[in-house]
């Protein structure tokens, strides 16, 4: 941790199954996490670069702030790349 | 023996009781057997008859480069499909051709566990099964053993992550999956799940060969598959079909009507499509490229003087019951599609607003459930809103059709509460 990949992008999922809709991961990252009408998470599926120093802080603030450990980030390698 | 290359394949043999492994025999030859299996199978182009219509070789791979041993194979019949009656029909008619080529299948990956699912709700194909087990067992001590598994029926049952978490001890829910596909395990051992009839085509694969198999159907989605026709028919019926023929030869054959208004394609989690699709093969290669698939083998075809809004709504109701209501987006979103569904045929102002919720909460929840099953409802909706579209102005501007009047249902729902029919008075 703390070591910045500049490189490739990543996407945060959430597995709908652990999910309890409380909405807590909308607060710590109101960029890239908005809440249906019924309170569950709706991520956007664009990736993000991991440049993106303040989505990608932001989406490890809500990884780690989920209660119900159902939010996990994804890296994806860049197109071409390995 | 090589045998004709004509139909029947799957239903050689029919009669009115299931053949036993002695007729079995008798009927597909009894030892006729290729020398390589998995080439063959590699080479025969089988699609899984379960509903994806995923490659069966790929999966086969998958699983064959696993190390560990007490591999299972799991024979999926569940049939949650209310309007599907293929695999009911397939084990009641070659039980054993389904379970040999479980033991083909499982020779292949390695396992030594074949374990066949059966909703306990159908008394007569757990008999059936049962005693095909049975003869297996006495008659040919060798190979894997086939144990029968009989979990409650429900839509849901048959999704293979669900019927793993029901042979593992647990409820049958489906599983989150992170990446697709993934390997299945029961216990520590890794399985493989395929269809009834996926299984039935191995067995014959693995007896005649990839080119004997290739010798029905098209390029892209070979052999021969067993539908299931209901509907705007005198009787529910059973074929068994050349992939690649029209809808409208396996209406004719099925003696159901030739023009209905529309017919749905591949189940209640597949969709609606217009009359003008009866001349297209019923292949997945051909149907593909309009967005469509054959699904788990389903053609219901709507008689004119229905209407196929007031159906959908049944079935999208019925789908919202059916949810596991594991995840938010499917156990809320799928009740509230099938309410604005109810709003836009009830018609009138309300209506008008409901159809854009309708469509807005569709892409809402669509790809957010842990299983297919929201995104099927949310695919069916979306082709009802499209077929129907004539309809759906009808209605909207308050004056539905004589059908919408009428009590008369045709597509079969298993339960509904009185109050969640639409009704005019
Ligand atoms: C909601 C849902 C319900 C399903 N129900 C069944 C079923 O009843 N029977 C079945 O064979 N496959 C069913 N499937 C498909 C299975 O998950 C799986 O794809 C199939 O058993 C694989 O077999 P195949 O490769 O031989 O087609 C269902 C899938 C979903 C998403
Ligand atoms: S914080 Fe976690 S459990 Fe709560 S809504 Fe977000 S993803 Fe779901
Ligand atoms: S998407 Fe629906 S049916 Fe599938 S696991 Fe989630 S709640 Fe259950």
């Amino acid at each position: 941790m703390g070591v910045i990949r500049r490189h490739g992008q990543f996407v945060i999922r959430v597995n709908p199954i652990l999910c309890d809709g409380f909405g807590h991961c909308a607060e710590l990252a109101p960029e890239i996490i908005h809440l249906d009408e019924w309170g569950y998470p709706v991520i956007d599926p664009e990736p993000i670069p991991l440049a993106d120093v303040g989505a990608l802080t932001s989406a490890r603030y809500a990884e780690r702030g989920c209660p119900r450990q159902a939010l996990f980030i994804e890296r994806i390698p860049e197109p071409g790349a390995r | 023996m090589i045998p004709p290359r004509t139909l029947p394949r799957l239903f050689a043999g029919a009669g009115e009781r299931p053949n036993s492994l002695t007729q079995h025999l008798d009927i597909f030859g009894g030892n006729s057997r290729v020398e390589d299996p998995y080439a063959e199978l590699q080479g025969s182009g089988l699609l899984g008859r379960g509903g994806a219509g995923f490659p069966t070789a790929k999966k086969v791979e998958l699983l064959r480069t696993q190390r560990g041993h007490h591999k299972f194979v799991v024979v999926n019949a569940m049939e949650g499909e209310p309007a599907a009656h293929k695999d009911f029909r397939l084990l009641s008619t070659n039980p054993h051709l389904v379970l040999e080529g479980a033991e083909v299948l499982a020779r292949l990956i390695g396992a030594d566990r074949i374990a066949i699912c059966v909703a306990r709700d159908n008394p007569t194909l757990v008999n059936h099964v049962e005693r095909a087990v049975h003869e297996r067992a006495r008659q040919n001590s060798r190979g894997p053993a086939i144990d029968l598994h009989t979990p409650p029926w429900r839509y849901i049952a048959g999704e293979e992550s669900a019927l793993v978490n029901w042979l593992d001890g647990r409820e049958s829910l489906p599983q989150f999956r992170r990446h697709k596909p993934s390997i299945l395990h029961i216990g520590r051992g890794a399985a493989l799940v395929d269809n009834a009839e996926t299984c039935a085509n191995v067995a014959l694969i693995a007896r005649y060969g990839a080119q004997w198999f290739r010798s029905l159907g098209t390029s892209g989605h070979p052999g021969s598959t067993v539908v299931s026709i209901t509907g705007a028919v005198v009787q529910p019926t059973v074929l068994e079909v050349n992939v690649g023929t029209t809808l409208r030869a396996i209406l004719e054959s099925a003696r159901a009507d030739t023009s209905p208004q529309a017919v749905l394609l591949g189940g209640y989690g597949g969709l609606w499509v217009g009359p003008e699709m009866l001349d297209a093969p019923y292949a997945n290669d051909a149907l593909g490229q309009a967005g469509l698939s054959i699904g788990a083998g389903i053609v219901v075809a709507l008689p004119r003087q229905a209407c196929g809004l007031v159906e959908s709504h049944r079935v999208v109701r019925w789908m919202a019951h059916e949810s596991a209501r594991q995840c938010g987006p499917c156990a809320f979103g799928l009740p509230a599609i099938a309410d604005d569904l109810a709003h836009v045929i009830r018609g009138g102002r309300d209506g008008v607003s409901a159809r854009t919720r309708l469509e807005e909460r569709c892409a809402s929840v669509e790809g957010r459930g842990a299983c297919r099953h929201p995104d099927g409802v949310i695919r069916f909706v979306r082709s009802a809103l499209a077929v129907f579209s004539a309809d759906l102005d009808h209605h909207l501007a308050g004056a539905p059709c004589a059908g919408a009047r009428d009590r008369q249902r045709y597509l079969a729902v298993p339960s509904l509460e009185k109050e969640e029919e639409l009704v005019w008075e």
